[in-house]
């Protein structure tokens, strides 16, 4: 963590110059729970679930009208919009497929985004009960819940489960890649004359070349 | 393709179109200028030399000249399913200097851009506080400043070269980076005004547009240098830029500076949200995923010859330009190879060198007609040295989409076409 010393150094350097220290400013007012609760929409692990129920079929017959022109019947993608679902399994593969199922590490997560982005063009024109039945449809999507007379509450969410929570680490660049901290070599740094290993042309992939392939 | 295009062929065209600037309509090339138009040289006088021009505030608000029309943000439209969620990308190869033009600053939108009145502008700052506040832009504008330029580069930047050299233009490879001179209130001075309770850790930031984009910052970042920022470069931030408020957390991801900022919430643990689970985590080999990658590690590219700015003058005297930064501090030394990164000379920097800002390098060698096979390697001052893409992909693979600081190769031809290669 040496950068992240340094940079604070300099900023309490300068700050300290800059800025006189001050009490209080007297600037804004204070927020009302009624202003705070028409904003704050966000769900995060264990916390933030709004009140509502619906149950998998519900989720079913919305998300067939509402999301399925994007991200396909059930969950496969439609285009270049984003997969929901499947993956599982290829993280390591050499096409790693990102789904909610294979990758993401909270339920939570997928509702908070629900709730605040989609559907894409309308954010946050779905009730409560709605945002539950679609979200609890898209976890049936991934298995994550497996019978579809299942009603998703406040209450049972904590139990919900994503698979591939253990599968993130915090970041560790500054050890793992300590090697890149060092003095670098001027001369003759490798051996042979520098070959063509590959090249953008090959593709043929920038713009105003013509129509490049689909990625994600 | 404009970047094959042989120069012949394009002087021949601009010269047939009368066009003074070869640069064509779409391709973003500025390849070399035609032979213009003999009537407006020496010995003769041109109109301009001879008529009135346009008078005084006719351009109220002044734009390029008419002949730099081809110095835009460009996309890539195959990369994404709709202009609203997608990105353009800054033409690093037609700008120099470390300050990057307002209306050229790379967009990255998720729902595209909002349009917010600013006198219904709100800011929330609530949670772990002893006083939830509301601020409007007025309110933000009262509270004591600062400027400082920053970089901000989107952690997916180079992403789509993890694989192999893909795109031929450093717009394109390099392009989603800008450093514009903020002007904002430091966040800890909000964040003082609420009164922070003794548990509160975390915060996360909240943008007003229609993906209602949120990302957790941990709160000793938010104590030290980032800001609540409402001006770029002087003037109010562009509404493709977060108009009328926006974070800036320097030298962290591009994405955690939450544009159309309308909410703070502090709390005491992270909201792990989709833009810092499902994206913005970076796929090891192992199938592992780094979160919180939040530091850009520092890195170069050279923007001046690169392949839409060839080299038009075959031989001589030549400058070659680039850009440089750190996300740990300031750029402390750049080198550049010539050769394939076998030998290294330091190259010059010139301009401010700023913490956590880009900074403009150069080196100034006599080209022989020769195949180059060029390259350059950031510093910083805590000694990180830019490694190689091979060095890269020893630690992470190739699925990591983001965080690619890698050595960019240019493959300079004895024509003076530049491709973007790699090399073995």
């Amino acid at each position: 963590m040496r950068g992240v010393v340094l940079g604070l150094a300099a900023v309490v350097a300068v700050g300290a110059a800059a800025e006189p220290r001050r009490q209080k400013l007297d600037i804004g007012r204070e927020a009302t729970a009624h202003e705070i609760a028409g904003w704050d929409i966000a769900i995060r692990p264990g916390r933030g679930l709004p009140p509502g129920k619906g149950t998998v079929k519900e989720g079913e017959a919305l998300y067939l009208e509402r999301c399925a022109a994007c991200h396909g019947e059930f969950g496969e993608s439609a285009g270049r919009w984003p997969i929901l679902s499947g993956g599982s399994g290829t993280l390591s593969s050499h096409d790693p497929v990102k789904s909610i199922g294979s990758y993401w590490p909270y339920a939570s997560t997928v509702m908070d985004y629900i709730r605040r982005a989609m559907p894409y063009g309308n954010a946050q024109s779905l009730s409560n009960d709605e945002l539950y039945a679609v979200t609890a449809y898209v976890l049936y999507l991934n298995d994550v819940i497996k019978d579809e007379e299942f009603e998703l509450n406040r209450e049972n969410f904590a139990e919900l489960k994503l698979p591939n929570e253990p599968n993130f680490i915090q970041d560790n660049r500054e050890s793992a890649e300590k090697e890149f901290w060092k003095d670098p070599c001027m001369a003759n740094c490798m051996p042979g004359e520098a070959r063509i290993a590959g090249r953008a042309r090959t593709l043929d992939v920038t713009p105003e070349a013509g129509k490049g392939p689909k990625v994600e | 393709m404009a970047s094959t295009e042989r120069p012949s062929k394009l002087s021949r065209r601009a010269m047939l179109g009368g066009l003074a600037a070869a640069a064509p309509a779409t391709g973003g090339s500025a390849l070399a200028r035609g032979p213009g138009n003999p009537a407006n040289q020496p010995p003769n006088v041109p109109d301009w030399s001879k008529y009135l021009g346009e008078g005084v505030a006719v351009r109220a608000y002044g734009k390029p000249s008419q002949h730099e029309a081809h110095v835009v943000r460009r996309d890539v439209e195959w990369l994404t399913a709709s202009k609203e969620s997608s990105v353009s990308f800054t033409p690093l190869h037609e700008l120099d200097g470390m300050i990057t033009p307002n209306g050229l600053c790379f967009e990255r939108h998720h729902a595209g851009i909002a349009e917010i009145d600013p006198a219904d502008y709100r800011l929330i700052l609530h949670g772990l506080v002893d006083k939830p506040l509301i601020f409007t832009l007025d309110d933000l504008k009262r509270f004591p400043r600062v400027n400082r330029a920053y970089f901000c580069e989107c952690a997916a930047n180079s992403g789509m070269e993890w694989r192999g050299a893909q795109l031929n233009g450093c717009q394109y490879t390099h392009g989603m980076v800008h450093c514009v001179m903020y002007t904002g209130v430091p966040l800890r001075l909000l964040l003082a005004e609420a009164g922070l309770k003794p548990n509160a850790k975390w915060l996360l930031l909240e943008g007003g547009d229609a993906a209602a984009m949120t990302r957790s910052l941990p709160l000793e970042k938010a104590l030290d240098d980032t800001l609540v920022a409402y001006r770029m470069n002087g003037e109010m931030l562009r509404p493709e830029n977060g108009y009328p408020a926006r974070i800036v957390i320097p030298g962290w991801e591009a994405n955690m500076w939450i544009k159309w900022l309308r909410r703070i919430e502090v709390g005491d643990e992270p909201w792990h949200h989709r833009e810092e689970t499902s994206k913005y985590t970076d796929l090891l080999e192992n199938g592992k995923a780094r979160r919180f990658t939040f530091v850009m590690d520092a890195k170069s590219v050279i923007t001046n010859p690169s392949p839409q700015a060839p080299l038009n003058h075959r031989r001589g005297f030549t400058v070659l330009s680039g850009l440089a930064w750190s996300g740990r501090g300031k750029v402390a030394r750049v080198d550049v190879s010539l050769d394939g990164g076998r030998n290294w000379q330091t190259a010059q920097l010139d301009g401010p060198v700023w913490d956590k800002a880009l900074t403009r390098f150069y080196h100034e060698f006599d080209w022989d007609g020769r195949e180059l096979l060029l390259q350059s390697r950031a510093m910083d001052a805590t000694g990180y040295v830019q490694p190689t893409k091979a060095e890269l992909r020893k630690h992470r693979g190739v699925n990591s989409i983001y965080h690619n600081n890698g050595i960019q190769t240019w493959h300079v031809k004895t024509s003076g076409e530049v491709e973007n290669v790699e090399v073995g």
